[in-house]
């Protein structure tokens, strides 16, 4: 690669949205969002409860259809594209973290066919390869290998999480949209699973996009933050930069709302 | 003489499922819906296979009618009965001598030849079911060629039995693109899909839906590179007439452990002791086994 290409593999961004808007009938989901990720970026979204991100979130990933707006993911309109391309991509180079693991796992099969699934649906076609890839996964995301013909229901609530991780992270995707993934875990096993989340996404390269309401978790893993309100975006730039000098009054109230310990 | 319209159905209705068979044809694996009648059988006694053979069934064809291979248990005695009061067509035991063939979960083991239409009945017609409940979802698999998930059903079996257990209803690929059921025949049946020259024809009457298999389709039962389909059955002989290659039924004969293994196609096994085939428990006279 000379210098030329990779100046510009760096500099050209991984997903570009323009005056993205949602809205449910006369009410607004989110107003005109804009921004650019960057290839090994983690961008944050904060914001209160019905500020928008979720519907932000949910938009971008494909799961609901943006009434205006552009999204280009690798120079490509991921609006124009067929049903097929995108859920190919949607199984491929993106991958979505629910904030519960129930919606994410199926809870009827074992955590190797779990993390299998992404592999077979792409085409993985010999149970020794698909299997000996499901049990390095489940070491990454720290799940005892003896665990692997269990199924998540027999997990706790912080297993079920980094199983969920270790399923979507399995194909090697690029871009990751996680929607609070530390949502209704206890704080010990929250402070595990961010430390987790950290190694991986910086050992892989990863862009992720992460919604919710905890101040902590993007102060830990995100670059840049975004701060929604009444599905407008009312202030964006580095995390350090935002959370230590809120210009908004909202980011204002949220980051003095934190509670000190 | 009976009163009823001939094979029961109205000519209309015949005609709506007749055009559901052709769309069928067409596409084959792919679930063509149609507006299944009430019959005067329960649901999950083939009123989806009836209601195939009665839009097929010409004054002239030849039904045969089986159920798990035997020709004379209650579900194919009364399909018989059903056809020959309300069509008058003739009917037959021999495979080969038949023009229609209604089956509930075997494929007879004579092979079918040209001509010849074989009925299936149909529980549930969707291969994905039972790993999507959602039949919007399974749809859009459908549409979209997204089978990955059929792989995880095979793929549990494997890490729970540690080889692939599916023994009947053993989801096959038909022609490249669709994923289909082949309805409950156990797998050894399987390979008798494929290249068959008989048209093969699904019905499922509660589901609603009709699926079918030109001749000479292309069926690839699935499986893994390192876990390869096999066309399994009981390793034994035929305990009656002796064949190797036919699939057996074990018979429990008594309290102590005894037990025989029989032909579940009882029109092959009649045909091979007429021939003269002996199997290891065969006696002609009365008190025999048969």
């Amino acid at each position: 690669m000379t210098l030329m290409e990779k100046m510009t593999a760096t500099t050209q961004p991984l997903l570009k949205v323009d005056g993205l808007t949602k809205r449910y009938g006369p009410r607004i989901g989110c107003l005109d969002v804009s921004f650019d990720l960057y290839p090994g970026e983690v961008l944050g979204i904060v914001g209160e409860s019905g500020s928008g991100k979720s519907t932000l979130l949910s938009c971008l990933a494909g799961h609901q259809r943006a009434d205006l707006g552009r999204i280009a993911y690798d120079g490509r309109d991921v609006l124009a594209m067929s049903e097929t391309e995108r859920r190919r991509l949607g199984r491929t180079d993106w991958a979505y973290v629910h904030q519960n693991p129930r919606d994410g796992l199926r809870m009827g099969v074992s955590a190797g066919g779990n993390v299998g699934e992404r592999l077979m649906a792409v085409g993985a076609r010999h149970y020794g390869e698909i299997r000996g890839k499901a049990q390095d996964w489940l070491g990454r995301v720290e799940i005892a290998g003896d665990r692997i013909d269990d199924r998540p229901s027999a997990f706790s609530g912080g297993m079920q999480q980094r199983l969920q991780i270790a399923r979507n992270l399995v194909t090697s995707p690029r871009l990751v949209f996680m929607d609070e993934p530390t949502g209704g875990l206890d704080v010990s096993v929250q402070a595990r699973l961010l430390d987790l989340l950290r190694g991986l996404v910086r050992d892989l390269g990863l862009s992720v996009i992460i919604v919710t309401h905890d101040l902590a978790v993007v102060r830990l893993l995100a670059h840049r933050l975004m701060v929604m309100k009444s599905g407008r975006v009312v202030e964006q730039g580095l995390t350090d930069q935002v959370l230590d000098d809120p210009q908004h009054a909202y980011t204002q109230l949220l980051v003095s709302s934190v509670l000190q310990v | 003489m009976s009163d009823y319209n001939f094979a029961y159905l109205d000519e209309q209705t015949k005609r709506m499922i007749r055009r559901a068979i052709l769309k069928g044809i067409a596409v084959p694996g792919y679930q063509v819906p149609f507006a299944s009648r009430e019959m005067p059988m329960p649901y999950g006694w083939g009123t989806g296979g009836v209601q195939v053979t009665a839009a097929c069934l010409t004054p002239d064809d030849t039904l045969k009618v089986i159920d798990q291979g035997a020709d004379d248990t209650t579900n194919a005695v009364s399909i018989r009965r059903f056809f020959q009061r309300t069509a008058g067509v003739a009917t037959t035991e021999a495979t080969e001598e038949a023009t229609i063939i209604q089956t509930r979960h075997r494929i007879p083991e004579t092979p079918l030849t040209e001509g010849q239409i074989l009925v299936y009945q149909v529980p549930i017609p969707e291969p994905l079911r039972f790993l999507e409940p959602r039949e919007t979802e399974t749809r859009k698999m459908h549409e979209l060629e997204e089978y990955g998930l059929m792989h995880v059903k095979l793929y549990e079996d494997i890490a729970r039995h540690g080889q692939i257990a599916t023994s009947y209803a053993y989801p096959v690929k038909v022609e490249g693109r669709y994923v289909m059921d082949p309805s409950p025949i156990p797998k050894f049946d399987n390979p008798k899909l494929t290249a068959n020259p008989a048209i093969q024809l699904f019905g499922a009457g509660r589901e609603q839906r009709i699926y079918a298999l030109p001749p000479y389709t292309e069926v690839v039962s699935l499986d893994f590179d390192d876990h390869p389909f096999q066309a399994s059955k009981a390793a034994h002989d035929c305990d009656l007439c002796g064949a190797k290659d036919s699939y057996l039924d074990e018979v429990i004969t008594d309290d102590a452990g005894g037990r025989m293994f029989v032909c579940s196609d009882t029109e092959y096994c009649t045909s091979r002791r007429a021939a003269g085939h002996k199997g290891r428990l065969w006696a002609p006279e009365p008190e025999g086994v048969a």
